[in-house]
């Protein structure tokens, strides 16, 4: 079976996954990057891999494999 | 289904804003070379503006082309590398304001490239002026109090001009859900195919979100692209010369 992987570490915390997440697995992390952004974090257990996350987001944060 | 970064994307970090759509325009741009094979074809031709800063995201070949130039620097590369895969990366400010002969001339001459315009509504990277494609009303840096048309000027709806042209394909596309992207994508690669096979002039518009300049939230600025943008530039396929629809 498919799973998320995501690297935090390019998220700039503009939020496109958590609005477009249909599973409401994504949510804002209390982390602030080195640049000063908080990231998002991922509940595993709700994530359908539906790719959603994937297609928005401007920051290549996102895999499916 | 597996979604997985195209090899192209590197690990350098953009310098674009936090939601800004010009970093998933040149993920479909990446995704759609990487599955027609031709990646190592493409040179893309960069503006001075935001789109600029795919230099170093992505590990196409380019050219930076002075502002408002990408379009005809593009037509030039194309005719002497006749292999190669050549694409124009303006923005809307650069296409239709400062470039907009270059974008009717080479679509005049139906040369074989793609123009691959993001239109974000603003000149973005020089602070957000009012553009072409401002909308009515539209608050920018140069329009504080909205765009009235009557004393600015109309919006230019570039569908509306060259739909009558003899070019290959014409569309406009958004970045603005995951179904939107998914549309645009497949706009990219049809106009991509179309340049393999010699047959003329492709524009793809994709509308884009700059929360920066449009003072507002990424999530809003999406609803924006949904709910304003889209009621002044409708999205769809306006020019196809056919036999891309597999
Ligand atoms: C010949 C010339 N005139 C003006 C400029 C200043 N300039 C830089 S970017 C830009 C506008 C950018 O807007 P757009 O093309 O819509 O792209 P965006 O940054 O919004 O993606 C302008 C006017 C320039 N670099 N060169
Ligand atoms: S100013 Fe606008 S177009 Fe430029 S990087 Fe920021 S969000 Fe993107």
């Amino acid at each position: 079976m498919e799973k998320i992987s995501i690297d935090v570490s390019r998220c700039k915390g503009c939020g496109y996954c958590i609005c477009v997440c249909p599973s409401g697995a994504i949510t804002k992390s209390e982390e602030v990057s080195k640049k000063g952004y908080t990231v998002i974090s991922v509940d595993e257990s709700k994530c359908v891999q539906c790719g959603s996350c994937y297609k928005m987001c401007p920051d290549y944060v996102f895999q499916i494999f | 289904m597996k979604y997985s970064i195209p090899k192209t994307i590197t690990n350098i970090e953009s310098g674009w804003c936090p939601g800004c759509g010009h970093g998933i325009v040149t993920r479909l741009l990446a995704e759609t070379t990487e599955e027609l094979g031709i990646s190592d074809k493409v040179i893309i031709v960069r503006d001075v503006a935001c789109g600029s800063m795919q230099s170093g995201v992505v590990t196409y070949n380019n050219i930076g082309a002075a502002h408002g130039r990408t379009i005809a620097v593009a037509a030039g590369a194309k005719r002497i590398r006749k292999e190669d895969i050549v694409i124009a990366n303006p923005g809307d400010g650069s296409a239709y304001s400062i470039g907009i002969e270059s974008t009717m001339h080479a679509a005049l001459r139906n040369e074989n490239i793609l123009a691959l315009v993001v239109n974000n509504s603003v000149f973005g990277m020089t602070g957000g002026q009012m553009s072409p494609t401002t909308l009515p009303g539209q608050k920018t840096t140069s329009s504080p109090y909205g765009r009235d048309t009557s004393y600015n000027g109309n919006l230019l709806d570039i569908m509306k001009v060259l739909n009558t042209f003899d070019i290959a394909y014409l569309a406009r596309g958004s970045v603005d859900s995951p179904s939107a992207v998914m549309k645009a994508k497949k706009y990219i690669k049809k106009a991509l195919m179309m340049q393999q096979d010699n047959k003329g002039f492709c524009l793809v518009e994709i509308l884009s979100p700059c929360p920066t300049n449009w003072g507002l939230s990424p999530e809003d600025s999406l609803k924006f692209i949904k709910e304003k943008q889209q009621e002044y530039f409708p999205l769809g396929e306006y020019v196809d010369k056919g036999g891309y629809d597999k």
